[in-house]
């Protein structure tokens, strides 16, 4: 009963907001959109490339890919575009996105916006309040950002290496022990890093519901405690003492890779897998999660309010919610991240082309993953990061 | 001085003045009111010592501080004394030595340190060729060889970048002075060869290598693509703090950051300054022990260790670079294989075209920045010859700021000096900034060889009719023509290492070989990274060769001007 009703209220709706689009899209031909997203990943540089091919063929629209070492780099650009009074014609379009990044920017009004719901394939996205898709790391998204992958933790192990992982995150403490010097985690200073500890915190904490509010002082100290301990037991296991890590999750891969480490971390179930087809890891490596779930949040991108190529932003954001365009993200020998699709939303043939997407031995079923759970609200990460960098850099 | 000359020298002050120097005080001058609080784009307008205060509690500051100062002196100190010891044993050589040293000099730094982290790490090449049978490692052992926390490996790549400087640099100054006379008299006098080298020639030499010395001292102390590759990371040195905090998600940050900026500025002034008042007290001491007279041969043991010092960096950066294109062509290649398990050139067939484009964006910034460092030192070298004067050391300092103020210091604040005014074009932006340090290195690489030139020719010809313009061209620019390709391959490699201002500048927009290979130098895939690192180096390769191919073509019969025969 609810499809026909949604498309008959598309419908009715769709006139006035499908004659915008085509003036937006009217406005996008010929631009080229500068896309800053992170280039540390070679799958996810080729796919903004295939992207642009893509939008250039449908619309004219062509993408640049500027490639950040971390996401910082391009909100620091805008501010200091709007340091030089540069509110026109700003070299930043569109960019990959998200929690404490966009909070930053959407709390200093450095974000274009509301714009989510003038795409046209917003329709296939759950946007009521509460779903995945409307707040970013408990942010309320507000139409200032648009989502576009989905992103889960993973641990991956070396089955010839390593038996028995940790089954919960508190197990690490013994693993580690047993293992010493064969278990790290990136640098907390780097997204993955901070998300190990989120990820512990989740379940260490004495009342997790907490951590869905800003942090204060109280609640800080009191719902860390248990993770500082944790973390303490487990330091002086870990690669070299703990006194160094590596600089993010792709570095921690290659130690997986080298030997130097049994286990590595992932924002993206289907990595491992896509790593081992590309001679990058050992075709022994299997994906695991914590048994009562793992983390896992939207990637979204958002246009700064200065981008001199808006339209044609839209045009690109707007084309990453394309049903084809997700199942070839879904695609293991493209991306391999899930789509961010509501499946209700699909056609038959949209389906299609997800159920015939082909599969390998160390993607995880959907099943194996566990529940997923909800991100802390920015405040933790940031006093996470301070907090570990006040107790352990020496 | 002739009117003309006057005009030209004007021309030419003015444009070092405008294009060279005002872009380093502004972007301080940015910098600076950052440091007091005072960015106007995320709202802060009030002057205040905040900035400071957040700095002096950021943890790991003092570590970081440590971190600097050790490295940017040990680099410095450790490379002098090889650089000085091997010059003993090279100095009959110099054109041999040139040979050996110039790929050296023109591997790009990130390229090197790309390679040499996986020829050191714990699962590294070196491991793997003795593994498991010498060391009965079937894993990569739990030990900190890069990324160490007293910043060993960094120190070590700095030096296989800077030996080879300063050692030409030492040879170069040698040529002015007498060495082969004065060894003779004072090996006849009884005093042995390392003895002679320390007590004689350096005292000499010193003064003629101080300015390049500061620049390697200013360059260790705030390098950041080296020290991300090699240096420790938690925390790391202060350079790399301050890239790091300038893009941290927490705006507020920037001040903090530009607080640090500007405490490196001072670090790097003090650090040249205490190095000043060393040399005093080392001149003194030094004095003390020549009239001793002691003779003797004490010093061999390390003339030996310095050269065999020097033997040791190269092979390990050569290997480094060959580490780098045999990643280019490998499927897997795992611990503790000695060589790659299965070869493949999915890597170029995949990343070639990007990587191509992305090159020529490299050569073509390289060419805009060289073009105009060459085209102002021509223009600075003839005013001088027109005025008939030396440079004045104020001159000659005005040519070093731009190597011995910390680039960090003004990066930041010459991005936003740039967007203010703004900027031409990113490209042409990210060009000029790369001229700033390009510039220096012209200069320095053509000052002598113009100086040497033999007058009586250009006088032969303004007695036979040819006017100051004429003789520029058709004279002293033809003679000139190897050390002018020899400065421009120079210039050209500088450009092509640039890391820094083309981050900073470029906006992110413009990418070089450079920052797209330290970017993937941060990812899983050490086979694209090798085959960034290796175009980054073999481009200025090819433009060396290139430098050297051209005279003697142009030249093939006339012998004198090739350069390969008598000077």
């Amino acid at each position: 009963m609810r499809t026909p009703i949604a498309a008959l209220a598309a419908l009715c709706l769709a006139s006035p907001a499908l004659a915008d689009w085509q003036e937006t899209l009217d406005a996008a031909r010929g631009q080229t959109v500068y896309w800053n997203a992170w280039g540390g990943d070679p799958r996810t540089n080729a796919f903004i490339e295939w992207a642009g091919d893509r939008t250039e063929d449908l619309h004219g629209v062509a993408i640049e890919h500027v490639k950040l070492s971390d996401t910082g780099e391009a909100v620091n650009r805008v501010i200091a575009e709007k340091a030089a009074g540069r509110d026109e014609g700003g070299s930043v379009d569109l960019i990959w996105i998200n929690g404490p990044n966009f909070l930053a920017m959407k709390e200093q009004g450095l974000l274009h916006g509301p714009f989510v719901e003038e795409l046209p394939n917003a329709r296939h996205v759950d946007l009521q309040p509460g779903s995945a898709a409307s707040v970013d790391f408990t942010v309320p998204v507000d139409g200032y950002e648009s989502p576009w992958r989905l992103a889960k933790f993973i641990f991956a192990y070396d089955t010839a290496r390593a038996d028995a992982p940790p089954a919960t995150m508190a197990e690490f403490v013994g693993w580690a022990k047993a293992n010493p010097g064969r278990m790290t985690h990136p640098t907390p200073q780097n997204f993955m890093g901070a998300t190990f500890l989120k990820q512990a915190l989740v379940e260490l904490a004495p009342d997790p519901s907490v951590l869905q509010q800003p942090a204060t002082d109280d609640t800080f100290a009191e719902t860390t405690a248990p993770l500082w301990d944790w973390y303490d037991a487990l330091r002086p296991n870990l690669w070299q003492g703990g006194r160094t890590f590596p600089e993010n999750e792709s570095v921690q891969q290659r130690m997986l890779n080298d030997g130097q480490v049994d286990i590595a971390m992932y924002f993206d179930p289907a990595a491992p897998a896509a790593a081992i087809a590309q001679g990058l890891l050992p075709d022994s490596v299997r994906v695991f999660v914590p048994e009562a779930g793992s983390i896992g949040n939207i990637s979204f991108v958002a246009i700064p309010y200065n981008a001199a190529n808006r339209e044609g932003a839209m045009v690109v954001a707007n084309f990453l919610l394309d049903p084809a365009t997700q199942a070839e993200m879904q695609n293991i020998e493209v991306l391999g991240s899930f789509s961010v699709l509501d499946p209700s939303t699909l056609s038959p043939e949209e389906a299609a082309l997800f159920d015939a997407l082909p599969s390998s031995p160390a993607l995880p079923r959907l099943e194996d993953l566990g529940p997923t759970l909800l991100e802390p609200h920015p405040t933790w990460m940031t006093r996470l990061t301070a907090e570990w960098a006040r107790r352990y850099t020496e | 001085m002739t009117r003309d000359g006057r005009l030209l020298r004007g021309g030419v002050l003015a444009a070092v003045l405008l294009g060279v120097l005002a872009p380093i005080l502004l972007g301080l001058w940015e910098t600076g009111r950052a440091a007091f609080g005072v960015v106007p784009a995320i709202g802060a307008t009030e002057a205040s010592l905040e900035p400071w205060r957040i700095l002096g509690d950021l943890p790991g500051l003092g570590t970081s501080l440590r971190l600097t100062l050790v490295t940017g002196f040990g680099a410095t100190i450790l490379s002098l004394l090889v650089a000085i010891g091997a010059a003993a044993a090279f100095h009959a050589r110099p054109r041999r030595a040139s040979r050996v040293l110039t790929p050296f000099l023109a591997a790009p730094h990130a390229a090197l340190a790309i390679g040499l982290a996986f020829l050191i790490s714990p699962s590294g090449w070196i491991a793997r060729l003795v593994s498991p049978w010498a060391t009965g490692w079937d894993l990569p052992p739990d030990i900190a060889t890069v990324h160490d926390p007293w910043g060993a490996a960094l120190i070590l790549g700095l030096m296989i970048k800077e030996v080879p400087f300063l050692l030409l640099v030492i040879l170069a100054a040698l040529g002015q002075i007498p060495v082969r006379r004065q060894l003779a008299a004072a090996r006849a006098l009884g005093y042995g060869r390392g003895l002679v080298w320390i007590k004689v020639i350096l005292p000499q030499v010193y003064p003629l290598i101080r300015l390049p010395i500061f620049a390697v001292l200013a360059f260790s102390l705030s390098v950041v693509d080296m020290a991300i590759l090699l240096g420790p990371s938690t925390p790391p040195t202060l350079a790399v703090a301050i890239t790091r905090w300038t893009f941290d998600p927490d705006t507020r940050m920037l001040m903090p950051a530009a607080a640090a900026a500007g405490l490196l500025a001072a670090l790097t002034a003090a650090g040249i300054g205490l190095w000043i008042l060393s040399e005093r007290a080392l001149s003194r001491l030094g004095r003390w022990w020549l009239r001793r007279g002691a003779r003797g041969l004490s010093a061999e043991p390390g003339l030996f260790i310095a050269t065999a010092s020097l033997y040791g960096l190269l092979v390990l950066g050569a290997l480094s670079l060959v580490a780098l294109a045999l990643w280019s062509v490998t499927w897997r290649w795992s611990f503790p294989h000695a060589r790659p398990e299965s070869w493949s050139l999915a890597t170029w067939s995949r990343h070639g075209a990007a990587s191509a484009e992305t090159g020529w964006t490299t050569l073509a910034i390289a060419v805009l920045a060289t073009g105009a460092a060459l085209a102002l030192a021509i223009a600075w070298l003839e005013g001088e010859d027109r005025a008939r004067r030396t440079r004045a050391r104020w001159a000659e300092l005005l040519v070093y700021v731009p190597l011995i103020v910390p680039q960090i210091a003004f990066l930041y604040g010459l991005n936003v000096a740039a967007l203010r005014v703004g900027a031409p074009g990113e490209l042409l932006a990210v060009a000029w900034a790369h001229m700033l340090f390009v510039f220096p290195y012209v200069m320095i690489a053509l000052s002598d060889p113009w100086r040497r030139l033999d007058r009586r020719l250009v006088s032969t010809a303004a007695a036979l009719g040819a006017g100051p313009t004429r003789r520029l061209l058709a004279v002293k620019l033809p003679m000139l023509l190897r050390p002018l390709m020899t400065a421009a391959a120079i210039g050209f490699a500088v450009s092509v290492a640039q890391y820094l201002p083309t981050l900073f500048i470029g906006a992110g927009r413009v990418a070089t070989l450079t920052t797209e290979a330290v970017t993937l130098s941060s990812g899983a895939d050490r086979r694209i990274a090798g085959l960034y690192g290796l175009l980054q180096a073999l481009l200025p390769y090819l433009v060396y060769a290139m430098a050297l191919a051209v005279p003697l073509w142009l030249y093939r019969d006339r012998r004198d001007l090739r350069g390969g025969g008598p000077a």
